[in-house]
């Protein structure tokens, strides 16, 4: 390989990205892309083998599930499932994570005391079990994970937004624009906020990738998304019971949520050391 | 330290509080426990009847407190698939969840802290880089996963371990090394920003600049100070272990309390899940406190953050 590309790959997150991209494509074109109807039973095809195999058929790429269902199919829609599931917990956890930090560390004091023990709260409780409970409670669903995520999302955001807020509301540029005038609402919203967004884009982007790893540990231990939607860690917990005489059934999508959580932890730590090297213990 | 310790251990009073009240709330919003017993052709001085004995008529203020009354003196409900107390489902499952959990935690640390150092040491190299793709792999593993390759492998393929249930000391191999694979990629990458940090510092190069033998500067200056941060972190992961053990219990078949929980979770076993859930709590906010004393104990600064 020549200098330029071996610099080229060092500074840039390629595979990463590359990885991410595919993904995001596999999930907006899920059902253009996938050769089957991912819950669409098949029982000829009970436990078909990837092509690669003996008895394996090219009908099924990566073979088929105790059900029939085509494996390939169903990790792409999987893509889709978990994306969704990722992009809207943490928007919600950040949502509420970053306004609540605004305002713990803008008036400080009582507000401060009250909203820094609940993230105390938040971090203290086994959010796994809470989520267990929650499960036979409501009834799996998908409102109950996304809700379960953000829970165990915002703290993050509320405590590092806080630290930085106290740093900025001292700042020159903010006292002036309290002596010109300046409401609260206005100095947390345009002076004030930006000023923390770096940080919130790389926490956001560490976070995902453990977020995405909780709503599988969830969905395999039958608290997440409910079946028959092709969720990864659904179909990674379907597959079980075949380790013995179908692997694939589990392997493919446990690898799946692997490679995503991988190349989301590269880009954030990618972005942390261009962003924020402070962040450096996240 | 006083305050501190009241501070810190003010805050683990109201974390429970507050999981007791969650746990209590949901509990409640499956609506009356009776309706869960008594048919709906049921007579009116029966509900009632059911109502005084259970103390169900009162306020739900009270019922809480009545609840907690109750949980204080370990009396947790009565299993409504087993008609066990829970209590006693939980005790027996209390052993084999520590024993995993422990031995899992005691293997991250032995892997993790030594290879972080290492890294840290010789910075850039091919173990260093190795190592951190180690670590990199295992923050991203899902605990499941490595489980069933594990068991693909070493079970399935090789006949060379058991696959699950508790047993001899092979039972244990697998489990543990799935609690330890994951959980070591975390104590590396602290144990090496710390100990380049203080490979950094002015009295390292001073033992360097005085003549000191590199293994001594390593073994006698700079790990003492860079093994507080790993500490700590291994401290937090004691109590991330204890809820890392309900995917790895469920993966091997280990008859712990992360198991039961989810036995019950499958049978909505709702006095098993409640009482393990509290359980749970106690553990974790246990051990954070303990952690953050410690802490407090060896690195002064924390006291006055």
């Amino acid at each position: 390989m020549t200098g330029r590309a071996l610099k080229f790959f060092q500074t840039w997150p390629v595979f990463p990205l590359a990885i991410l991209i595919a993904l995001i494509v596999c999930g907006i074109f899920a059902p253009l892309i996938s050769p089957h109807d991912p819950i669409e039973s098949n029982l000829r095809s009970r436990n078909a083998p990837p092509v690669w195999l003996e008895r394996g058929t090219s009908k099924h790429l990566l073979g088929a599930d105790p059900l029939g269902r085509d494996i390939l199919s169903r990790v792409i829609h999987g893509a889709r499932v978990s994306l969704l599931v990722a992009a809207v917990s943490i928007g919600s956890g950040l949502t509420v994570g970053v306004t609540l930090g605004l305002l713990s560390g803008y008036y400080g004091g009582a507000v401060d005391e009250l909203i820094m023990r609940l993230a105390d709260v938040s971090r203290a409780v086994p959010y796994i079990l809470i989520a267990l409970v929650v499960a036979i409670v409501l009834g799996q669903s998908l409102a109950v994970i996304l809700g379960v995520l953000a829970f165990a999302t915002w703290s993050v955001f509320a405590r590092q937004v806080r630290a930085e807020v106290l740093v900025l509301k001292e700042m020159d540029y903010v006292s002036l624009a309290r002596i010109a005038g300046a409401g609260a609402a206005r100095i947390m919203i345009r002076h004030i906020l930006p000023g923390v967004l770096n940080t919130v884009t790389v926490v956001a982007t560490l976070q995902v990738g453990s977020l995405m790893l909780t709503e599988a540990i969830l969905s395999f231990l039958g608290a997440g998304i409910p079946p028959p939607t092709p969720a990864w860690g659904v179909m990674v917990a379907e597959g079980r019971d075949y380790l013995t005489n179908a692997w694939w059934v589990s392997f493919f999508p446990g690898a799946a949520i692997f490679l995503t959580v991988l190349s989301l932890n590269f880009l954030g730590d990618w972005l942390r050391d261009r962003l924020d090297p402070r962040l450096r213990q996240l | 330290m006083a305050r501190f310790f009241l501070r810190r251990a003010g805050s683990a009073v109201f974390a429970i509080i507050a999981a007791t009240i969650l746990v209590f709330g949901f509990s409640r919003l499956t609506g009356d426990p009776r309706l869960r017993f008594l048919s709906e052709h049921t007579t009116q001085e029966n509900w009632d009847a059911w109502g005084k004995e259970f103390g169900l008529d009162k306020p739900l203020v009270v019922q809480y407190f009545v609840w907690l009354g109750h949980a204080a003196r370990g009396d947790l409900g009565v299993s409504l698939n087993e008609s066990r107390p829970a209590l006693a489902m939980i005790r027996e499952r209390l052993r084999p969840t520590l024993e995993l959990a422990i031995t899992g935690w005691a293997l991250s640390i032995a892997i993790g802290i030594p290879l972080g150092i290492l890294s840290a040491v010789r910075r850039g190299s091919v173990f260093d880089y190795v190592a951190r793709s180690f670590a990199m792999a295992g923050q991203a593993l899902p605990p499941f996963w490595l489980g069933l390759v594990l068991i693909l492998l070493f079970a399935v393929r090789f006949h060379w371990l058991p696959a699950g249930t508790r047993g001899g000391l092979t039972n244990l191999i697998m489990p543990a090394a799935t609690l330890a694979l994951i959980n070591a990629s975390s104590n590396l990458r602290i144990t090496r920003s710390s100990t380049l940090e203080v490979l950094d510092s002015e009295y390292v190069k001073f033992a360097r600049a005085k003549g000191v033998r590199n293994m001594v500067v390593i073994w006698k200056h700079a790990f003492r100070n860079a093994a507080i941060a790993p500490l700590t972190n291994a401290g937090l992961l004691l109590a991330a272990f204890l809820t890392g053990t309900v995917v790895t219990e469920t993966v091997f078949a280990w008859p712990g309390l992360g198991r039961l929980a989810v036995e019950a979770v499958r049978t909505n076993d709702f006095p098993v899940i409640t009482g393990v859930t509290l359980v749970f709590t106690l553990l974790y906010v246990g051990a954070n406190l303990v952690v953050d004393l410690a802490y407090a104990f060896i690195d002064p600064r924390v006291r006055f953050r």
